[in-house]
């Protein structure tokens, strides 16, 4: 499948990225966008419906205020204007998952616009134009059964119409210059900061694995030098922030190539496969006229600059000023903080804190046993199976001295394991450091024994040969002895 | 008790009362008026006995138990078929929605079973209330009661028919460029366009959202209140319905007094196309109002020359997205689904075999004028034009209390006459559709028989918005006036007029009722 590609940083000589990013965000309010019906995510399927949401002959939408409310907290979050009077819009396309074949949306009158947010890459500020965040509703989820369980070769679809009717909030990039090769980066952190926003916002669960928040990548290629902008193709599909990252370093490759050869790049849609490479779907030459128009059924929203200023207040810390706090606060070096970001393990050393862990070991633990484990599965750090509560109450054992290092790692592969707690998997696997001395003393005796030349050595001064006997009595003891205390006894034995 | 069915909503709920008859009494008398002619006059797509007397039996038990009951229960109503009612199925007329059982009722039909009011069936009805002869019914053409070679008018034709046909004393229609109005006005009826946002969509399947208004149908001025009173009011669940007290209209239908009121006469509604008959009537009732201590002013409303021509856009741009919907996926017919056919396919399809001519013509023009290039010249056009006919009105509005219009500029045309004339059907909606695209209150009333063809004439009074009882106030005086110099009921006046009726049975059975409503 895979088309060919120039090399990475050879495109980044001969061309410079330029990024739109279109971010969908599934809010968690109790109730639908435009009725009342349950806004659960796994419920039984069809079981969330009603006449509006399954688009009846005759029914009509009722705006959900708890969506407004978060889509201005959102729109000031992101540092925009809420509009003083706006309109919803019908967005007209048939679907299947559409119960009346046109999406409520808005169109040329959001609920917030022109806004900037700030990313940080490496420790460096890196501003992203925001265009607009607007509201609007999701459509059904269509379950394609087949050979690919995509819906060109698909046998038969299924519709769960639970999800039709989530409110939605789409926030959309201007275009972001300037980010040279760092695009993808770039891309991928701004993604992160917007899930943590909307996370300090709690206004949505943003599980990008659940869908709860979905990244439409637009990036296009100008010649270095070049002022007229590229055409753009529009990655979809690309559910986890590593796939944000791998999905646009493709297409810069692969449009590359394509300027490169002589070509031309199709303005289309393309879908992003886990397995590394990006595939051609809808032609934009060929892209449906919507028809947009005034939603009728829905008077203009048109919120009182009262209301706004008094959401403004409910706003949380902005992520910068927050990293400055926690940085100071944790006395965490620039290295270290920059570090924690870009492997976006802040909110999760947070929590680890938060449960009662010092903050270097918080962060040790994330940066180094955690994020390898995630590396090797291929997943994000939150996903790797151990909660910051767990990863807090494993320190807490290593500092009382009921596991060593070496059986924390150990205790770590029981909680991936879905084992409980460290705790519980210490007492289920018997992984506590032996802290009985007869039982000690006599491994130390059998060690000395066995080791007699080492022991000699020490004898004579030589503390490296300490070493051999220490391995000999861990040995013996199954790892589970505290070294510090091991090497105490063979001295006093010698 | 034959004359159960001549009775007014109001008598026959004060009969009650009084325990001189029952609501299953009164329910037989209509089941067995629509058993009797309803094959010469086809006003219902489907008629309900069984739920009718369970109602109707319901209230009774209540009326017996001494529950405080309101003034229209036991009363007969037929509702339109573009109406969600559980008890039968909604098709709005189409062969897309044949049989389907609506889950829910419409917020209107729930508050008219609240009321206690007895729904014995669903009318007849242009395809989605698209057309002015309810000839575009995906299933049967109705008669008008008058002359049954003639059109009842339409949409609403089924539920006006039924009125003239005392079928049922009460209806439920809706009005999108006067639907319920120019029924009215051909069938000798009562019919009323309320405020828009007066009275609930919910429930309604969607024309064009941003005019279609349910209202009362009825045989008089007073019935007409009694059921806007009904039905009306805010619905949550429609948020473009306002959230202010209805107006009182009952109070003006009986106050019926037009004393220093008024009447603004629209210069623009008359001259070609008028048909003479038509305008004498309207005009002899000026007289009558006059006499009655009302002041005539005339009235320009320049704008409303473009008022056709913008409905003809903004109407067909929302319903080529209203009925999007029906793509055979979820409900409704659904043609071709072979297995080996895909959606896109099957939804075509479907379409094809399900909408007839005018559905499709309405939804290709409506795609048209949303679509990208031309929206700012028809679809953003016709809404400044929209703009500018509420702002006629306003002006007329400042100068008058209530305009007043003949209803339609001709009287009942004959069956098939303007089937394949698109443009001369539109023409018969050309006084009522101003009053949609602003969204004020109309009404139209009989006012007498065209002296050209002995055809009932109707007569327009349009209010502000929210003055839905200045509507009551006019018609109900110009009816008492009306009444009292006929020496009865317009619809007495049957018997004289009905000409070229083929079937006996039907008029036979008119002319019996229309003796009766004379005695």
């Amino acid at each position: 499948m895979s088309e060919p590609l120039m090399d990475y940083d050879e495109a980044m000589e001969r061309y410079d990225p330029v990024l739109g990013l279109e971010v969908h965000v599934e809010l968690s309010t109790a109730t639908k966008m435009f009725c009342a019906c349950s806004n659960q995510f796994g419920d039984e399927p069809n079981t969330n419906t009603c006449p509006v949401c399954l688009g009846l002959p005759g029914a009509l939408p009722v705006v959900n205020g708890s969506a407004v409310e978060a889509a201005i907290r959102i729109g000031l979050a992101l540092n925009c204007q809420i509009a003083q009077w706006c309109r919803f819009a019908r967005k007209n396309y048939f679907y299947p998952d559409m119960t009346k074949n046109f999406q409520t949306s808005q169109y040329d009158e959001p609920i917030a616009f022109d806004g900037s947010v700030e990313v940080e890459l490496d420790g460096r500020p890196f501003a992203v134009p925001i265009e607009r965040a607007h509201m609007e509703e999701d459509a059904g989820k269509l379950t394609h059964f087949g050979l690919s369980g995509r819906i060109q070769d698909a046998d038969y679809s299924l519709i769960d119409y639970n999800r039709a009717g989530t409110p939605l909030i789409e926030i959309v990039t201007k275009p972001v210059f300037g980010a040279g090769a760092d695009a993808p980066r770039v891309a991928r952190a701004y993604v992160a900061m917007l899930r943590d926003l909307m996370k300090a916002l709690g206004v949505s669960d943003v599980r990008m694995e659940q869908g709860s928040l979905r990244c439409d990548a637009n990036v296009s290629l100008m010649p270095k030098g070049s002022v007229e902008l590229g055409t753009r193709t529009e990655t979809k599909n690309v559910n986890s922030l590593r796939s944000i990252e791998r999905a646009l370093t493709y297409e810069i490759r692969r449009q590359a190539a394509v300027l490169a050869s002589g070509g031309k790049v199709r303005q289309e849609t393309r879908h992003w496969h886990e397995e590394g490479f990006t595939s051609p779907g809808r032609s934009k030459e060929e892209a449906e006229d919507y028809r947009y128009f005034p939603e009728p059924d829905l008077p203009p929203v048109a919120p009182s600059r009262e209301w706004v200023e008094q959401l403004r207040a409910t706003l949380p810390e902005p992520p910068a000023e927050r990293r400055k706090r926690l940085a100071a606060e944790w006395g965490f070096s620039a290295l270290e903080m920059r570090d924690v970001v870009n492997a976006d393990a802040l909110d999760l050393v947070a929590e680890t804190v938060e449960a009662g862990a010092g903050p270097q070991a918080a962060r040790k633990w994330w940066m180094t046993d955690l994020a390898r484990r995630a590396n090797e599965a291929g997943v994000e750090l939150a996903e790797v199976g151990v909660s910051p509560a767990q990863v807090a109450q494993l320190q807490e054992l290593v500092e009382e001295g009921v596991v060593n290092d070496s059986l924390a790692r150990k205790v770590l592969d029981g909680v991936v394991a879905g084992e409980g707690d460290p705790r519980q998997v210490v007492e289920a696997r018997g992984l506590a450091v032996v802290s009985n001395d007869a039982v000690l003393e006599e491994a130390v005796e059998k060690a000395v024994a066995a080791n007699a030349d080492a022991a000699q050595k020490v004898r004579d001064g030589k503390q490296q040969a300490m070493g051999a006997i220490i391995g000999a009595v861990m040995r013996e003891l199954g790892g589970k002895a505290d070294a510090a205390k091991v090497r105490e006894l063979i001295v006093k034995r010698l | 008790m034959n004359d159960l069915v001549t009775m007014t909503a109001s008598q026959l709920s004060a009969l009650m009362a009084s325990g001189q008859t029952s609501a299953r009494e009164v329910t037989e008398a209509h089941l067995a008026q629509i058993a009797a002619i309803e094959a010469d006059v086809a006003a219902f797509l489907s008629v309900d006995s069984a739920g009718a007397r369970r109602q109707a039996d319901a209230v009774d038990a209540r009326r017996a138990a001494g529950d405080a009951l309101g003034p229209l229960a036991g009363v007969p109503i037929a509702v339109k078929d573009i109406f969600a009612y559980r008890g039968l199925p909604t098709t709005c007329g189409s062969k897309m929605l044949d049989g389907w059982m609506s889950p829910y009722d419409a917020t209107v039909v729930k508050r008219t079973l609240d009321a206690g009011m007895v729904v014995v069936g669903k009318t007849n009805m242009d395809e989605f209330a698209m057309g002015s002869s309810t000839e575009n019914s995906g299933y049967q053409t109705t008669h008008n009661p008058w002359d049954l070679d003639r059109v009842p008018g339409g949409s609403g034709g089924g539920s006006a028919a039924a009125l003239a046909a005392f079928e049922a004393p009460l209806a439920l229609g809706t009005d999108t460029g006067g639907s319920i109005r120019q029924p009215a006005s051909v069938t000798g009826t009562v019919g009323v366009k309320p405020t828009y946002g007066g009275n609930s969509r919910y429930g309604v399947v969607a024309m064009a959202s941003s005019l279609d208004t349910p209202g009362p149908c009825a045989r008089t001025v007073l019935d007409a209140a009694l059921l806007h009173e009904a039905i009306s009011g805010w619905d949550p669940m429609d948020s473009t319905s306002i959230n202010r007290p209805v107006p009182p209209v009952v109070e003006a239908a009986r106050r019926a007094d037009v004393k220093g009121l008024r009447l603004g006469v629209v210069k623009e509604f008359a001259g070609e196309g008028y048909q003479p008959g038509v305008m004498r009537r309207f005009e002899e009732a000026l007289v009558a109002l006059e006499g009655m201590g009302a002041q005539l002013v005339e009235v320009s409303c320049p704008h409303f020359a473009y008022a056709l021509g913008a409905y003809y856009l903004i109407m067909p741009s929302e319903v080529s997205s209203n009925l999007a919907r029906f793509d055979a996926m979820r409900y409704g017919v659904r043609v071709g689904d072979d297995g080996a056919r895909d959606v896109e396919e099957v939804t075509a399809l479907s379409r094809e075999a399900g909408f007839g001519d005018e559905v499709k013509r309405r939804i290709i023009i409506g795609t048209y004028a949303l679509s990208a290039g031309y929206y700012d010249a028809y679809y953003g056009s016709a809404q400044k034009v929209r703009t500018l006919i509420k702002r006629d009105f306003e002006a007329a509005f400042a100068q008058a209390d209530a305009l007043v219009s003949p209803t339609s500029p001709t009287t009942a045309w004959r069956l098939g006459e303007r089937v394949d004339d698109p443009l001369a059907m539109y023409r018969a909606d050309l006084c009522t559709i101003p009053s949609n695209l602003a969204g004020n209150a109309a009404i139209s009333v009989p006012c007498g028989l065209s002296p050209d063809d002995d055809l009932p004439v109707g007569f327009q009074i349009m209010a502000p918005p929210l003055a839905d009882d200045r509507l009551y106030l006019v018609a109900a005086a110009l009816e008492g006036a009306l009444d009292d110099a006929r020496g009865g009921p317009l619809l007495a006046k049957l018997r004289s007029s009905v000409t070229g009726v083929k079937q006996p049975t039907l008029a036979r059975q008119i002319l019996d009722l229309a003796k009766e409503v004379e005695a």
